[in-house]
Parts: structure tokens; sequence; C-alpha cells
């Protein structure tokens, strides 16, 4: 959805559907009016807009200030100053590689390497194909079973690098199935 | 809900325990390890074996030995069983009352649990952190409810002064001050704030407690409301751990749901709510002012103070921030009495210190030791040693704003000021071994990594220093800098150090001047001649 939304006030946001015609928004109103579109839900907010579509798109940003009344440098600002709130799509799968002191200790810097080369893709980006976005995650609190890599989601202790290309290599089976 | 009806509910919960309990680790790292999974096959175990009047599964928080899960212990046979699979669920079942099971039987008598004291983490691994029940069943809110009948604000803050609390977040602030200032400044709206922002990699103390036992937090923040006349509460959550996340929201929800939280609670006049917040990765939000900016949804950037949270905190009011830890104190210390906390630990670091024990290390996992235990206790007789017959090289406690310990100084007492004195931090309490293999130059170079990423930009010092630093440090490691550029990385700590606008520039350099001071040798011996 390249068009520019229209604006939408506080006293419309909750009064029906979007002109897209997509009821995410209806999601998006929600966690506004739960939050009585306080400004200082911002932050709140954002992670629902996140939750239900994936990604901070820009026009989501300009819905969001609109509904909370704020300048939308303030959004912005918010939006790219904290690290999980993402401005781009996602892809398919993520895996989400630990470099908490643990793994790092425990060699996590080589596993990360392996899988760069295997999948092509770089921490923070999507794979051109669109199938899997790898990132590195400063640490997720499982330090006793170090090193951690988290595949869409899911936690998995004691990785060596075989073990987390051996998991991605059945993603991109499963994806020429 | 009125208080005869929690009586009736905490008693109907006493007498639905059946006479065995088995008890399944349902922290994060035994979750990762599918110990749901095994929860589930021991219930069907225990039907298809006829034995569900007697044996009840229990899904708990953390039984401390993170690298042998999933953990499950029996009791009051005192089984515990590592590493766990699904497949074994029958005869751990079988084995119930005599009889051996086919699966590892762990040492719940061996030097990982026996040096250890808990108290923060009394309930972990006992009580169901999904079940307000199982906490009011364990004694729970029983310390706040006797608060509100028979003590004063005044003599709660009294009690947490003489226990010699302080604060488990880093910097050691006494707690009871801390109240008091809070509790002086004139009635009006007042906040308490839990500071559960726990961002140092390397450190997950804070989230287990609340994974495993997240009402005890509620009750010690409520505590503290009454104490400072605050009415309102927020946690400031990671939000990168959704587990925690939906735990506390829980937790609050079911709080609520009986009153213990909210209007008139135990039929006082006293009120006080729980919101959450959740933060978004920002690593800087562990600051109190950049933490407190968050809340009220914008760019998590501190400010400069004075003014102190507790003159003029959120939204301009007089706010009382706590770590995690420091609030889940407040129950055992009131039961136990301040003069009994007062007794354990060391002439100025009271109490107990839960730390996170990781790295190159046999056992790793959750601790809690008295203040004033040796770091050789930790790591040697608790955590085992270093794998593999490797010998430890340093341990780092304090994560980025901490340094790293030489095996040299093993003998280091755990308080604030021997840490310090070392040019290391208590810290949160992650402690890290590294073995021989270690190298302390990249070793400093990933802490500075960490500290460019995360610095929010706000001051130069902190911005453009942990820059130049970062580069420095990766020219020493690769071996293309000479002498010069070693005396400039130390000058630029300095400077950082001094100059930056908050916690994490100010300690930014740590790492580097810690590994500079114990393991000089490793920079100079890479220096090129030119």
């Amino acid at each position: 959805m390249n068009a520019p939304t229209k604006a939408v006030g506080q006293d419309e946001a909750g009064s029906g559907s979007h002109p897209s015609g997509d009821d995410r928004f209806a999601r998006i109103d929600e966690a506004m009016r739960r939050h009585r579109f306080e400004q200082d839900a911002l932050i709140e907010v954002l992670h629902a807009a996140q939750e239900h579509f994936g990604y901070l798109r820009a026009d989501l940003l300009q819905y969001i200030a609109h509904g909370l009344k704020l300048p939308p440098s303030r959004v912005h600002g918010v939006a790219t100053f904290y690290h999980l709130f993402t401005l781009t799509p996602r892809g398919k799968h993520t895996c989400v590689v630990c470099t908490g002191t643990a793994c790092y200790v425990r060699g996590v810097e080589r596993l990360l390497a392996a899988i760069e080369s295997e999948t092509g893709a770089v921490p923070g980006r999507t794979t051109p194909d669109g199938r899997i976005t790898l990132e590195v995650a400063r640490c997720v609190g499982a330090c006793g079973i170090a090193p951690v890599v988290v595949f869409d989601g899911n936690a998995e202790g004691s990785q060596t690098a075989e073990s987390a290309l051996d998991r991605i290599r059945k993603w991109n089976d499963h994806g020429e199935e | 809900m009125e208080k005869n009806e929690l009586v009736s509910l905490v008693e109907a919960e006493r007498a639905s325990r059946r006479p065995v309990q088995v008890r399944v680790c349902t922290a994060s790292a035994c979750l990762a390890s599918r110990s749901r999974e095994v929860a589930g096959r021991l219930r069907s175990a225990a039907g298809r074996a006829g034995m569900v009047d007697r044996v009840d599964v229990r899904e708990v928080g953390c039984l401390r030995l993170c690298s042998a899960g999933p953990l499950v212990k029996v009791e009051p046979e005192g089984v515990l069983y590592e590493r766990v699979g699904v497949e074994q669920a029958d005869s751990i079942v079988g084995a119930i009352g005599g009889g051996r099971a086919e699966a590892r039987i762990g040492d719940p008598s061996g030097p990982f649990f026996a040096r250890q004291l808990p108290m923060v983490l009394e309930n972990s691994g006992v009580v169901e952190p999904e079940r307000i029940e199982s906490y009011l069943a364990a004694g729970g809110y029983g310390q706040l409810d006797r608060v509100l009948r028979e003590l004063t604000p005044e003599e709660v803050v009294e009690a947490i002064t003489r226990s010699g609390l302080r604060g488990r977040g880093g910097a050691g602030y006494p707690s009871g001050l801390k109240w008091a200032t809070v509790a002086k400044m004139p009635p009006g709206r007042k906040f308490v704030i839990c500071n559960a922002d726990e961002g140092d990699p390397g450190a997950f103390m804070d989230r287990s407690v609340l994974e495993s036992d997240p009402q005890r937090v509620l009750e010690g923040m409520a505590i503290a409301g009454y104490a400072v006349g605050a009415e309102q509460g927020y946690v400031y959550l990671r939000g990168e751990h959704p587990l925690t996340i939906h735990r506390l929201r829980l937790a609050i929800d079911q709080a609520r749901r009986l009153g213990v939280l909210g209007s008139g609670i135990f039929d006082s006049r006293f009120n006080f709510r729980i919101d959450l917040r959740i933060g978004a990765g920002a690593y800087v939000c562990g600051e109190e002012t950049a933490l407190m900016a968050s809340i009220e949804g914008r760019r998590g950037t501190p400010q400069p103070r004075p003014p102190y949270p507790a003159q003029s905190g959120l939204w301009g009011s007089p706010t009382l921030i706590n770590n995690v830890e420091t609030l889940a104190n407040i129950p055992a210390i009131l039961r136990e009495g301040a003069e009994r906390f007062a007794r354990i630990g060391t002439a100025s670091s009271k109490g107990t210190k839960v730390f996170a024990l990781a790295g190159n290390v046999c056992r790793s996992g959750l601790v809690e030791v008295p203040m004033g235990t040796s770091l050789r206790t930790i790591v040697e007789e608790i955590g085992g040693g270093a794998p593999e017959g490797r010998s430890i090289k340093a341990v780092q406690t304090g994560g980025p704003s901490g340094g790293c310990i030489p095996a040299s100084q093993l003998d280091t007492p755990v308080d604030y000021e021997s840490l310090k004195a070392l040019g290391s931090i208590m810290g949160s309490g992650g402690m890290i071994v590294m073995d021989d293999r270690a190298d302390m130059v990249d070793v400093a170079r990933y802490f500075m990594e960490f500290c460019r990423d995360e610095s929010c930009g706000k001051c130069i010092p902190c911005r453009a220093g942990t820059v130049q630093l970062h580069r420095m440090l990766v020219r020493i490691r690769d071996g293309q800098a000479t002498r010069d550029e070693l005396h400039r990385l130390e000058r630029l700590c300095e400077m950082v150090k001094h100059a930056s606008l908050c916690g994490l520039g100010q300690a930014a350099p740590s790492p580097v001047l810690s590994t500079l001071r114990f393991f000089r040798e490793e920079y100079e011996s890479r220096l090129t001649g030119g």
C-alpha cells in the first residue's frame, strides 16, 4: 500500500474500517483506545502495530502519529531509536544469533560466520529471496546453555556451526518442495 | 475479594496437593530444551500408572542448574533428574516410592547446591509462576498483609534502612536511604518503578526471578508503594523476553483479580496498582532517567542528575526506582526481620547476591550466595571450574560496565567494595568464566563494540569515544598499533570515563582499563615498532 493514508483522527479511529480495507488497522486502533490515546503510550502502540503488520511501514507511523496527535518526527524518532522496531519487512524465517558474553566465550562468532557464508545474509538484513532474516541479539538470557540461536522464535541451546546450519538447510529444503 | 475468601483459597490450594510432587523446571533455559513436553509426558505417564491421586506434576520456575536441563525434581524424595528426555517420563514415574529410573540423577546435596543460600530464590523451583494460588499457599502476600495492619510507612522504611540492603542493580546505593528520600517528599502523586531492564549480556538473574516467582516482586513493589506513599507502580521489562512478559502480565492480572493489588488492599485504605511497560531493545534504558523517558513514550536518552528521580522523576513526580532483585528481597527482610538479614554478608554488603554463572565453567546456572563469598567458591566449587581440564584465566563481572578479574585474585570476597577495588563492579550479577584460551584484548574489544552500538548518541564523549576506542582495540588486536596508540587509548579511556553524561559512557572504558591492569602483556606483545 503506497498511497498516502487518509488522516484518521482519534474521533474517527474507533468508528470503523480503514480506507484500505485492512482490518489490522483496527488492532492499532484498539491499542490506542486501550491507552486512552495517551501520547505516552507510543511505544506500546508501536509494539502492537509491529506485532500485527510484521514491521513498521511508513504509513503505519503516519497513522499512529495522527491517532496520538504526535508530530510524525517524534514517532519516527522513537521507532528508529529502539532496536526491536524494524522499518523493513522480515523474511519468512528468522534466525537470531545470541552474541551475549557467555555465547561469545563459547565461540559464537565462528558459528555466526558459518551462517553468514551459508546463507549470504548479513546481520540485520533479509536474504534477497526474502526467505531468511538474520539477526544478532545482545543477549537472550539463556546463558546457561550457550551458545544460543533462536530459530523462528524458538531458542535452542548448545549450538554448533553444524547444528545451526542443519536447521537452516531444512528451511531451504522445505522452500524448494 | 474478601480476606476470608482468600484464606479459603489458600486452604483449597493446600488441600489439593498430592503426597508426591514432580516439579518440572519451566524457566527459559529448560523450556528451550523442551521441558514443557517433558511435563506433559510425565502427566500422562502418571495417568497410565494409575497414580493421579498420589502424584502431582507441577510446572515450576528455575531449578538453577541450567547447564543440566531440563531439570525435574521429585519431592519429598528430593531426587533430581538432569537432562530429562520425554522418553524417560514413564521410568521416572515408575521410580516414585522406590526404584531407580533410567535417567541421569543429579546431586541436590552436591557443591552446586550446598554452597548456596537461597533467599531471593527461596520459591524458585518450588512455586508455580503462572498460578498466584501457589505463591499464596507458600505464604506469599503475608508480609504485605502484616505491614498494612501493623506497621506505619515510616516503620517500613526504618526496617529497610536497618537491614542494610543495598541496590542490586549495580551501583549498590543504600535502599533505605532511597526509600526515605521519596517518602519524605510532600504527599501527592508518587511512583514506584521496578527496573527489570536487564540488559547486560551474560546476565539472567532478574529474568529468572521474574519467570520463577513474579508475585514476590509485585509484593515487594506494593510494600515499597505503601512505605513511600505511592499508589502506582510500573514494571519496565525488556521486550526481548516474551516468556517473562507473559508471566508478569499473568501475575498482575491474577493479583488484581484477587484484590491483593488494586483498591483497599487487605481491607486497608491502601491502593496500589501496577502496570507493565515493555521496552524495545535499548541497553541505555537500564539507566534510570533514560528508563523514565522510555516509560513516557520517548526516546530513551538520559538526563543530567540532579534532580534525582527521588525528587523529580516520572512526569516530574517523586519516583522510587529499584531493581528486581532488590524488590524481591523485601518480603524476606520483613519476614525474617532486619537484624537477621543484616547478620548475613559482610560489614558493608548485607544479605545475599544472585549471580548468573556462565561461560567456560562446568556447571552454569543461577547461584545465590551470601555476600562475602569468595569468587573461588563460586567459580570452582559451585561452578566446578573450567571444563575439559582447562584452567580459569579470568572472571568477568558487571558486564560492559565491569571488568575482568584475573585468576590470581579469585580469593576476593564478592562485595561491592572489594570488586570495585579490583576495577570491576558487582553489577547486576552476570558472572562469566573465561578459560586459558581467552584473548583479553578481544574481550575488551567485544565489550567496546557493545557500548559503541548501545550508546544513545546524546553526549559526544560516549558517542564518538566508543567508536574511536573500538577502532584502536581492533588495531591493537590485529597487531597494527604502535606504543603511541596504546597511550592514546589509555588517555581516551580516562576522557570517556570522566566526561560522559551517564553510567553507560562513564563505565564503557572499564573492561579496557581492567584488562590493561591485569593483562597488559597481551596488549604490549602485539604492538608494532613504528
